[in-house]
């Protein structure tokens, strides 16, 4: 596993103790390791081949720091790199008012719940949300919605009787206004990204809400395929934000290092439990050291 | 077999489409080339089959292709299906069994309760009805849908069945079920969200023996492996079945979301742990993943796969069988 990287680049470039410069030659053998290790933190092959690569390229020719081993410089290098790609782009959401949020992404990630939490968040801060069911597949979702935001006090809104799911969007609109609220949260239904008729309800809700803000939730353990989910949900939706949960547990989360290189969209919250304080603005350090599996070694580098 | 095969195609037809797409040059009748591997090996690591798994079906290829230059795509993929077959030997989970398929033989029962041999179904299914069937997993793999799908398999097939709201957690866990129940007609125990779940559980089966039912399906709160408190509770629920029948729950399901990665691996470890899991319902593989973490979670933990969800609605729970999954990973058709 990948608690084991620096030792395993530690003898991937064992020869070099105390020698010169990272080369191409001498790096070959670190970079295998380093792909062994994004790949079982689940980065997306391609990207986890594109990402070793642009490494390699920043470590030849660095002069080995004396004091640490040339296998935690790498390990330095890469954590920088990730922390860079990662943290691109704010956390921040769009400052309009009304501010209209949409949730969307595959089933059980964490729609309805993060939509609670962000309602939350958003009130902390002042805002007046309210939320709006709009999955009207998933048995007893709007019941879940409805506990939820009364529990955390936040405006609801809901048609039972309807399936139109732009118009129900659209209601919910008319509701927030008569309600004086100020920013609308959308929850919509799990679906997948091939699912071509669901894809194309969740478009036209977004054609007619006209949201500031789309935002992808994501599995914090998604595999492989977070890479199609993120294409098709951005070219369908354009999407302006992640949200990664999960992280409560101990994914490594090499799903969202995909997601980001395939859309260049940034992670704005991660989830952190199942209530609804349990949600924080997004680090990009912290991600980078957990998908890397180690903490310790950057600040041992930094200080060296 | 074929029908079957048919089946299992059709729900799981994206994900063959996929991964047959990106490697159809690959397993034609082209010759394979070190090109040709690397694509192997991409096709390989995105369906999530993880680096064990990846390593071993590459160097079966590779080395077949350093005895024979001239190896075919096709060949390649008998191969890479030949080391899922063996990897995976012994998986396929009983449930499987003909009742389940509409037949209604005897030895579904049987093989529900884990015993192979047909005399001793008789006595041994008015003894210790009901058979408990636990689903257990993290946060949205799919348990409440998979409790629901099952108990209408069931039902479908004569069985009677109860489902037990053991979630008494999470907001409208308990509203989902009823719901699920309604529309399918199925019998349900429920309390309220905040009731103890071990209680519910206790509840259901009492229900259950009362009525005779056949088999007694309860669904869980969803909760990460990591939290060990949340683990106790299911240990609870456990003792508390166990007062009334000491091998009770029969089968402890772990509901895993074939979209997850290398994770799924870990989460199947940990649950063993606590709770001895004897089964394997893997969901969402109607999505373009492939699920290649359920060969490592069988790998290493070696507990039989018995479904796999593959869909929203009822009957879109499948068997789960060796050679569709090896075939349909390889793009092979029967
Ligand atoms: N541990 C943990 N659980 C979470 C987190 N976020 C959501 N959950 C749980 O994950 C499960 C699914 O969450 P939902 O909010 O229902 O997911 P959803 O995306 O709305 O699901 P669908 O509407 O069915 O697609 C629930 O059990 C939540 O309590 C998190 O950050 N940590
Ligand atoms: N596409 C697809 N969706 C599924 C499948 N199985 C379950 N789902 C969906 O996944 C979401 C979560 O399913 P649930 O049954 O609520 O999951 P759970 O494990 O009970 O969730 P918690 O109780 O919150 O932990 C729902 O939207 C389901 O409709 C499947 O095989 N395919
Ligand atoms: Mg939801
Ligand atoms: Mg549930």
């Amino acid at each position: 596993m990948f608690e084991s990287l620096t030792d395993k680049l530690g003898q991937a470039l064992r020869n070099l103790r105390g020698v010169g410069k990272l080369s191409d030659e001498n790096m070959a053998d670190a970079l295998k390791e380093v792909r062994t290790a994004l790949l079982s933190a689940d980065v997306h092959f391609k990207v986890a081949r594109e990402f070793t690569e642009r490494v390699q390229a920043q470590c030849v020719g660095q002069e080995v720091t004396k004091s640490v081993t040339p296998g935690q410089q790498v390990v330095k290098i890469i954590h920088d790199e990730l922390v860079r790609l990662l943290g691109e782009g704010t956390t921040q959401l769009s400052g309009a008012r009304p501010l209209k949020i949409m949730m969307v992404g595959l089933h059980g990630s964490g729609k309805t719940t993060s939509t609670a939490k962000l309602g939350k968040l958003l009130k902390k801060r002042g805002y007046r949300p309210l939320v709006a069911a709009c999955d009207v597949y998933r048995p007893a979702a709007i019941d879940q919605l409805e506990i939820l935001a009364r529990q955390e006090e936040l405006g609801f809104y809901a048609d039972r009787n309807s399936k139109d799911v732009p118009a129900i969007g659209v209601a919910a609109l008319t509701a927030a206004q008569t309600a004086t609220a100020d920013c609308i949260i959308f929850d919509t239904a799990g679906r997948l990204q091939i699912d071509a008729d669901l894809i194309e309800e969740v478009k036209k809700l977004r054609a007619r809400v006209q949201p500031d803000e789309v935002l992808l939730v994501v599995d914090g353990a998604l595999g492989q395929e977070a890479v199609n989910v993120a294409k098709t949900f951005h070219d369908a939706l354009s999407l302006t934000g992640l949200i990664l949960t999960k992280l409560d547990g101990d994914a490594r989360g090499g799903a969202a290092l995909s997601i980001k290189s395939i859309t260049g969209v940034p992670i704005k919250f991660v989830g952190t439990g199942e209530k609804t304080g349990d949600f924080e603005v997004f680090h990009p350090d912290r991600l980078a050291s957990r998908i890397l599996g180690m903490g310790d070694v950057v600040s041992l580098v930094e200080k060296a | 077999m074929f029908g079957l095969f048919k089946k299992f195609k059709e729900g799981f037809s994206k994900t063959v489409s996929s991964i047959a797409a990106k490697t159809r040059g690959l397993f034609g009748g082209r010759k394979i080339d070190a090109a040709s591997l690397g694509e192997l090996e991409e096709a390989l690591y995105t369906a999530d089959f993880g680096v064990e798994t990846t390593t071993e079906i590459l160097a079966e290829i590779k080395k077949a292709y350093g005895k024979d230059k001239d190896l075919q795509g096709r060949q390649a993929a008998e191969i890479g299906a030949a080391v899922l077959r063996r990897v995976l030997a012994g998986s396929e989970g009983t449930l499987e069994g003909a009742a389940l398929r509409g037949e209604g033989t005897p030895s579904t029962l049987n093989a529900l309760r884990g015993e192979r041999s047909a005399p001793e179904l008789a006595d041994g299914a008015a003894e210790k009805k009901p058979i408990v069937i636990a689903m257990i997993g993290v946060n949205g793999s799919g348990k409440t849908t998979t409790a629901a799908k099952l108990g209408w398999k069931l039902k479908q097939d004569g069985r009677t069945v109860t489902l037990a709201a053991c979630d008494t957690f999470r907001a409208a866990a308990v509203e989902q079920l009823k719901s699920w129940a309604q529309r399918l007609d199925l019998e349900i125990v429920a309390s309220h969200t905040g009731a103890d779940s071990a209680a519910v559980a206790f509840d259901g089966w009492q229900a259950a023996k009362a009525r005779e039912r056949d088999y007694l399906i309860i669904d869980t709160a969803g909760r990460l492996h990591t939290k060990s408190n949340l683990m106790e509770e299911l240990a609870k629920i456990r003792r508390v079945l166990q007062k009334h029948d000491p091998s009770a729950p029969q089968h402890r399901w772990l509901v895993v979301d074939g979209s997850l990665g290398s994770n799924s691996i870990e989460q199947a470890k940990v649950f063993h742990q606590h709770f001895g899991l004897t089964g394997l319902v893997v969901t969402k593989l109607d999505g373009t993943s492939r699920g290649g973490a359920l060969v490592g979670i069988y790998r290493q933990l070696k507990v039989p796969i018995y479904f796999l969800g593959l869909g929203e609605q009822p009957e879109d729970l499948q068997p789960f069988s060796i050679e569709n999954y090896a075939k349909a990973v390889f793009g092979l058709d029967s």
